[in-house]
């Protein structure tokens, strides 16, 4: 194997307007443009998409796995965040 | 489709004994609690290794098996037919796509992946390497291999490793229309005439142990089903999903007027299931080893497609490196 490998691209999906992009999987492209159109063939030869983003692989930053806990822990204590947290007194609607 | 746990030496490696036994204990819990491992989180390396060797080779087979279907596709029997080949055929390289990416998570390249098909050194699924001799037999190829790989495929969807277990639910979508298409090709030669009922049967006969044989080697010889099954990759074992696909496979068959080429495949009215013939491993054994009917020249075709493409892939690259090196 002397070629060098075409660079890695994640494939982003918007299924139907109204939705967000949702992550697909990846694929090999020379550049941007051959990285949607083998996107386009690779992901949705059965309509699934109205929208696709490509994005080089290298260009993602992600958190740390090793440091889930400890990354998100500041969330963890908040649990006045959620509605639950609140006793609502009996007799009170809507709220 | 098609894992059949093939070549699985190579089981242990030296960075195995540096993993903490506490580490593993950490990550059996999280697998026996049905949590998904995702590509970066710590694995077991043999864990890893496993996922590698099984999704590339579901990935290469994949690939190979555009092969024997390729081969009708210029003598398709109609235009209707031929578009519905050519989309099955698309759907295969796809899915060797979807599944070389999922692979590819877990820190091997595809070039690694691609260069191991080619030199051998990888395999692929005994399956491929039979040939197609008749229009009929592209009705057996969707009916029982791609039926056979649907009953291994759903319980993958389930996999502990999510990238692969994503890759499957894309697959086995795709894979019902496959299974459909064969059988359909298989109720319109039925009701053909003689000749083409007898194509139909002949191609049966020639696809139904093959098909058997694509469920891997049965539970007592099969060596790491165990540990598969305790890392969730595995779900269910050879022998349990070859039964499932026999008794519902059965039953088509004698819609279509067929009878499957095994005399003792009788119902068995105590357990329910159909019974079945001895398989002949030894066959089985031959083919993976690189002498059955087709391997040399699925092997060669292969290469061949590579080098040939080789001039497309360099002018495509120096194209992206000319168009980045102007605009910068």
């Amino acid at each position: 194997m002397t070629d060098k490998e075409w660079p890695l691209y994640e494939v982003f999906i918007r299924s139907k307007s109204g939705l967000s992009h949702r992550h697909a999987g990846s694929i090999h492209a020379a550049d941007d443009q051959m990285a949607l159109d083998a996107a386009r063939d690779t992901y949705t030869r059965r309509s699934e998409g109205v929208s696709i983003w490509v994005v080089r692989s290298s260009q993602i930053v992600a958190s740390d796995p090793a440091d889930t806990a400890a990354f998100f822990e500041p969330a963890e204590d908040k649990i006045y965040r959620h509605p639950t947290f609140y006793e609502v007194p009996d007799g009170v609607e809507n709220l | 489709m098609y894992t059949q746990g093939l070549d699985q030496k190579g089981q242990s490696d030296k960075r195995d004994g540096l993993e903490s036994a506490a580490d593993r204990k950490a990550f059996q819990k999280r697998v026996d609690a049905e949590e998904k491992i995702e590509a970066k989180d710590w694995m077991p390396e043999a864990y890893r290794r496993t996922l590698i060797r099984q999704i590339s080779q579901h990935a290469h087979s994949e690939i190979i098996g555009m092969q024997p279907e390729g081969n009708w596709l210029t003598r398709a029997p109609s235009l209707k037919r031929k578009a519905i080949l050519l989309a099955k055929i698309q759907d295969e390289a796809g899915h060797g796509l979807y599944l070389y990416s999922a692979a590819e998570t877990l820190g091997v390249s595809r070039d690694q992946m691609v260069g191991d098909l080619l030199s051998g050194k990888a395999k692929y699924s005994s399956i491929f390497n039979y040939p197609t001799l008749t229009w009929a037999d592209i009705g057996a190829i969707g009916w029982l291999v791609d039926g056979a790989a649907i009953m291994n495929q759903i319980p993958l969807c389930r996999c502990s490793y999510g990238p692969y277990a994503r890759a499957m639910v894309r697959i086995c979508k795709e894979e019902s229309f496959h299974q459909r298409q064969g059988f359909d090709i298989l109720v319109e030669l039925c009701k053909g005439t003689p000749e083409q009922k007898a194509m139909a049967q002949d191609a049966l006969n020639r696809w139904w142990w093959p098909s058997l044989m694509m469920f891997g080697p049965s539970d007592a010889e099969s060596k790491h089903s165990a540990q598969s099954m305790a890392w969730k990759i595995k779900r269910f074992s050879n022998d349990e999903l070859r039964q499932k696909f026999i008794d519902v496979t059965v039953p088509q068959a004698e819609f279509l007027g067929l009878k499957v080429p095994d005399d003792e495949c009788i119902l068995d009215k105590q357990t329910g299931h159909y019974r079945h013939g001895e398989i002949d491993w030894q066959e089985f054994i031959e083919v993976l080893k690189g002498n059955g009917p087709c391997n040399k020249q699925r092997m060669e075709k292969r290469r061949n497609a590579h080098e040939d493409g080789r001039w497309v892939r360099e002018a495509a690259r120096a194209y992206a490196e000319k168009r980045a090196a102007k605009a910068a």
